[in-house]
């Protein structure tokens, strides 16, 4: 089989969409295209039903009844939902909000805007892996404490947040506990029960399904106030015409993810650990970012010492990856993942993401060894770093020039 | 990022990559930037008779660092002392069409040159000092 080029090694940006998701909205594309809310014609209730059928092929996958997931726009709408609708709710109980350096810009930028209009916000500091401990939380958590926001599995990293523990903890004061499960759901089992979790988002097109589609899992008996006012859709949640192909497209990828999920994260698994291990063999100076064993099957985040992320992944010119570094961002900061986790700056804009998914190959895994090693070893004889290090000068008591 | 066709080539195929004696009282060399910055460049320039006779860069950093580097080498060589000072960061700017959040490139590669000028300049009093 020839390869596909440029190699696609990063699925925790988005996937390429199943061709069988792609089958099952068609219809509702086209053909049946009728408002779900049309409660007086067969268009409108054929489309409610196949509403209704996704609704239940996500709660399925989570563990959750089918009347506690709202759909959404995707996993920012429901952070932004889940928190702002949270916060809003539960005001006479207090205004205390804890979340993690770690977390999505989509929860961080939430807690922002919420201390902004007075809530107070206690950022937990992770551990050199990334992770929040359930003692951490139990010491952070008082009375007036509405909100616990934690995600499940860092998009950057990898790491798994334990969960289940936080969640003891969070219920034990009284307050409640979101998730941002976007890069678990449909790479590893979630249960929102065993997880013991109120609140959970989703996205469509991180499992396979289409963009601009996804969905809130809200524990019943839950408040949340809307932040989206309108027709009063989804139990007055969330207003709006649903997006019904893509709801149905997100309930195909729920189906398929959950029939398929356990053999693919085996195999997936042991081509990132193949990824890894080639790398590490053949460069020095190669550091692991992220939990070593707790972490999602499909994700490795490495720092190259003395090369920098933007210009490594120019040279390896046919892999999509990308990188925590600065020059990547309009803002010109690193990864305010890798930060918060203590990497020092060299090291993080010195850091790339691979994320392999579904459609990864053996072949691939191999070829992208390759360009990695050959780009990483060019780069550094272009290196002035590696040439003062190599030389016995530590990097560390230099005097740089800020600029 | 999208780059121009002319960075592009710099970045795959830098011109002047190397390492001159430091030692050397012709040789001026030039380090700026920090590694926590994600770029630092290293530019040495050999002086001889007034002029530019030869320029090596090393530089970590992104594209268009490594670009502006290589850029700058090509320019400065065969050029008198004066002329090398006069080059700016909006002319490597302009000629690789750098986006606006690269012009930062730019400004570390004529700092490059000033850094190494100066370099030059401390050996050279130091050698007619104790001459």
């Amino acid at each position: 089989m020839s390869l596909h080029l440029p190699i696609y090694l990063d699925y925790n940006a988005t996937t390429p969409m199943d061709r069988r998701v792609l089958e099952a909205m068609m219809l509702y594309l086209t053909d049946e295209f009728g408002n779900a809310a049309s409660n007086n014609h067969e268009y409108g209730y054929r489309a409610k039903a196949a509403v209704e059928k996704a609704r239940q092929q996500v709660a399925a996958l989570i563990g959750a009844e089918p009347k506690e997931i709202i759909f959404t726009s995707g996993a920012t709408e429901s952070d932004n939902l889940a928190i702002k609708g949270v916060a809003e709710a539960r005001g006479e109980r207090g205004e205390h909000l804890i979340t993690c350096g770690t977390e999505h810009s989509a929860v961080l930028d939430t807690c922002k805007h919420l201390q902004k209009h007075g809530r107070e916000v206690t950022y937990l500091q992770p551990d050199q892996f990334g992770r929040v401990v359930a003692r951490q939380v139990a010491e952070a958590l008082t009375d007036r404490t509405v909100l616990v926001t934690l995600m499940l599995a860092n998009n950057e990293v990898g790491t798994l947040n334990p969960i289940c523990e936080i969640a003891a903890a969070v219920k034990d004061r009284g307050a409640l506990l979101h998730s941002d499960a976007t890069q678990a759901v449909g790479k590893m089992p979630v249960n929102v029960n065993e997880l013991g979790v109120d609140l959970l988002s989703i996205s469509a097109h991180k499992l396979y399904g289409p963009k601009g589609v996804g969905a809130m899992y809200v524990r019943r008996g839950v408040r949340v106030l809307a932040q989206m006012h309108g027709g009063g859709h989804e139990r007055n949640m969330r207003s709006g015409t649903l997006n019904v192909p893509g709801i149905v497209g997100l309930g195909a990828a729920c189906e398929i993810a959950g029939r398929e999920m356990a053999e693919e994260a085996k195999r997936v698994s042991a081509l990132r650990d193949r990824l890894e291990r080639g790398i590490l063999a053949r460069l020095d100076e190669v550091t692991l970012n992220g939990h070593p064993t707790e972490r999602l099957a499909n994700t490795s985040n490495l720092s190259f010492a003395y090369v920098e992320g933007e210009g490594l992944m120019m040279r390896m010119k046919d892999v999509a990856v990308s990188s925590g570094s600065a020059c990547t961002s309009a803002s010109l900061k690193p990864s305010h993942v890798l930060s918060a986790m203590g990497v020092p700056d060299e090291l993080n804009h010195a850091s790339l993401r691979f994320s392999l998914g579904r459609f990864s190959t053996e072949e691939e895994v191999d070829y992208t060894i390759e360009q990695v090693v050959r780009a990483a070893r060019e780069l550094r004889e272009l290196s002035p770093l590696y040439e003062m290090a190599r030389g016995g000068i530590d990097l560390n008591k230099v005097h740089w020039t800020e600029h | 990022m999208q780059y121009s066709e002319k960075v592009v080539d710099l970045f795959t195929n830098p011109r002047h990559v190397g390492t001159m004696d430091e030692d050397d009282p012709n040789v001026g060399t030039g380090v700026v930037g920090s590694p926590a910055c994600g770029d630092v460049m290293k530019l040495q320039l050999r002086i001889e008779d007034g002029r530019i006779a030869d320029a090596k860069f090393k530089t970590f950093g992104c594209g268009a660092a490594i670009a502006s580097a290589s850029y700058i080498t090509e320019l400065v060589i065969g050029k008198s002392i004066e002329q090398a000072e006069a080059i700016s960061n909006r002319e490597v700017a302009a000629d690789l069409q750098l986006p606006p959040v690269k012009v930062h490139c730019s400004v570390l590669a004529e700092d490059g040159i000033r850094g190494a000028l100066e370099d030059w300049r401390k050996k050279q009093a130091a050698a007619s000092a104790s001459a």
